[in-house]
């Protein structure tokens, strides 16, 4: 197992550094003069010069690229265009409201999804099984900024008033309640989905059967036989859907005005800040990569033929 | 969900491939799915035809919420709100219909070749694979619109290039468990060429997943097209377009929600009805739910 998992630790790698390969060529791909297409009607000779300095326009491509890794690996993410600021030191506080969002919406969606998956695999093709299949199709189909809107329309200003749809700066934890609403929507249906087709394979394992003939309380069935050999698959699912959070909180975040990492990505983008975008594209598909690889690492220690081969 | 239940849906298209599709039919939620579906796709053809006034004209101060002579009121612009509902789904549609198309024959070549040539064409197909699969598609999108901006064709192949690996993973599965069988054997053995194998004899014992895939990559596409469009990175001002809409006027959303909800509902009813259908279809291919991959 071990060596399965330095493998995939490797690839992991090997993966994050072909993307940083991607996001920097992706500034290449520009035609023409990078600099002057990049700030485009505000360049300025000063703009123009400090940016050609900045991406060592004057220098061959590999050497530029090396450049650019070297001071990434050493935490220097280069300077935002537009207020001059250190992009490591910018992104600090838009990192940390978006984890918060994100661990937030993972708090509330995992367990309820996993009580409604299990319940909803007790109660198999009866009526609660049958509302909370549609109800994750219906659910996991909409795309999760028209969740986010549907939400505003019922529950915002507009609807019954119950919680602001715009993030304010000094307002309460009432504004919280929307966006983490969204995302734990979005990310609920396949947990749900998963934990049922898990927990009713489980379910009709042998070993469950064995020990309900064994006479022991459907509690302790429940608990002790079925549920631990659940975790597995259930766990990479959930692992995944953190990972996909990383890339769907930048939607929801422009929905609800809200100061994380997708805000300030949309900002950049509007201001063309090139080292601004390159630093928040690599560090979400870092986390993407990241959460995958740990999906991964889970499944296989949770899988008992690897766990158990070539110990 | 009984399926001998027999409604009598007016909408159904008359498809004449027996097998997968006749399979699928008997579900009630492929049937509800093609009404859905069907309901959105006949608004956004014939919405143009029927539309009170032109998509630009101004009939109404900005965010007039009971305009005289329009009936779902002014837009951000004081533009007819229901007039640009009406033209803006066919441009969605196409966009997603494209993407979700070229995205799924570069997928299936890429996926029948992996899978039928393995050694090292698998493994460099499959490693690229892996490094198109680490980006979030709509990171992927949203880095190449900033830096070349938004054009029509590049919000097609970005979306479509996306779709491919994820294709191709499951059209190589797919693949590599026919060509275990005989006729494929047989085939190798009379000389056919390997591009003739490949297109005769593994391309139509594929078709099943090759379906679910298609109808699969068309609701993520319709998502991501919209969700381009809301972010401001997919068509551009003055065209009609329901994700557009939903930029321009989310501000005005407490005064005047017609020009938000009638875009947002009508993209929702589409995705659920376009996963209503491939859910149909993957339970007629392979008996089971599927949908974990967000």
């Amino acid at each position: 197992m071990t060596r399965l998992i330095v493998v995939r630790l490797f690839f992991g790698a090997l993966t994050l550094w072909a993307v940083s390969l991607v996001v920097f060529a992706a500034t290449q791909a520009l035609p023409g003069d990078a600099a002057q297409l990049i700030l485009g009607r505000d360049a300025t000779p000063e703009r123009l010069a400090a940016l050609r300095d900045q991406l060592n326009l004057d220098q061959p491509v590999a050497v530029q690229y090396l450049q650019w890794l070297q001071g990434i690996l050493q935490g220097d993410l280069g300077t935002s265009f537009s207020n001059r600021l250190p992009v490591a030191e910018y992104l600090a506080d838009p990192i940390r409201s978006s984890m918060t969002l994100m661990g937030l919406s993972a708090l509330v969606a995992t367990p309820i999804a996993l009580f409604v998956g299990a319940f909803s695999a007790l109660r198999r093709d009866r009526g609660f099984d049958h509302a909370s299949s549609m109800g994750t199709l219906v659910v996991a189909s909409i795309p999760e900024f028209v969740i986010g809107i549907l939400a505003i329309l019922l529950l915002g200003p507009g609807g019954l008033g119950l919680f602001p749809s715009v993030y304010a700066r000094d307002g309460g934890p009432e504004q919280w309640v929307l966006p983490v609403l969204t995302l734990a929507l979005a990310v609920a249906p396949p947990i749900v989905r998963m934990m049922r087709a898990t927990m009713i394979e489980v379910l009709e394992s042998e070993y469950v059967q064995q020990a309900r003939l064994k006479g022991m309380s459907e509690r302790t069935v429940l608990w002790r036989h079925a549920a631990p050999n659940a975790i597995g698959p259930v766990a990479q699912v959930v692992a995944l859907q953190l990972a996909w959070l990383a890339g769907g909180v930048v939607a929801i975040e422009f929905l609800f005005n809200f100061p994380g990492i997708g805000k300030i990505l949309m900002d950049a983008i509007e201001n063309r800040d090139v080292p601004l975008i390159q630093a928040v594209v690599l560090l979400i598909a870092g986390i993407y990569i990241l959460v995958n690889l740990i999906a991964d690492v889970i499944g296989l220690a949770a899988n008992p033929k690897v766990r158990v081969a070539n110990r | 969900m009984n399926a001998s239940s027999t409604n009598t849906v007016s909408e159904a298209p008359a498809r004449r491939r027996p097998g997968l599709f006749r399979t699928a039919w008997r579900f009630g939620r492929t049937k509800v799915g093609v009404v859905l579906t069907g309901l959105i796709v006949l608004i956004a053809v014939v919405g143009p035809f029927i539309a009170p006034y032109t998509p630009t004209e101004f009939v109404a101060r900005p965010f007039e919420a009971d305009a005289a002579g329009a009936m779902f009121g002014g837009d951000n612009r004081g533009r007819d709100v229901l007039t640009r509902f009406l033209w803006g789904g066919w441009t969605l549609l196409l966009l997603a219909g494209a993407a979700a198309g070229i995205g799924v024959a570069a997928g299936t070549v890429v996926g029948i070749v992996a899978g039928y040539r393995r050694g090292w064409v698998d493994d460099v197909l499959m490693r690229t694979n892996d490094v198109l699969l680490a980006f979030p598609q709509l990171i992927a999108a949203l880095l190449v619109m900033s830096i070349i901006g938004p054009k029509v064709w590049l919000i097609v192949a970005v979306i479509a290039v996306s779709h491919m690996p994820r294709v191709a993973r499951v059209i190589r599965e797919a693949t590599r468990k026919v060509i275990e069988q005989d006729y494929v054997k047989a085939a190798e053995a009379i000389g056919l060429p390997r591009w003739r194998i490949m297109v005769v004899e593994i391309l139509p014992n594929v078709t099943s997943p090759l379906l679910v895939e298609l109808g699969l990559r068309l609701t993520y596409s319709i998502g991501v097209v919209a969700v381009l469009g809301f972010l401001g990175m997919g068509l551009q001002p003055p065209t009609a377009d329901w994700g557009l809409m939903i930029n321009e006027n989310r501000q005005g959303m407490a005064v005047q929600p017609w020009a938000v909800a009638l875009p947002v509902t009508a993209i929702a009813i589409l995705t659920v009805g376009a996963n209503l259908i491939t859910d149909g279809l993957s339970r007629a291919a392979i008996g089971i739910d599927r949908g974990v991959e967000k």
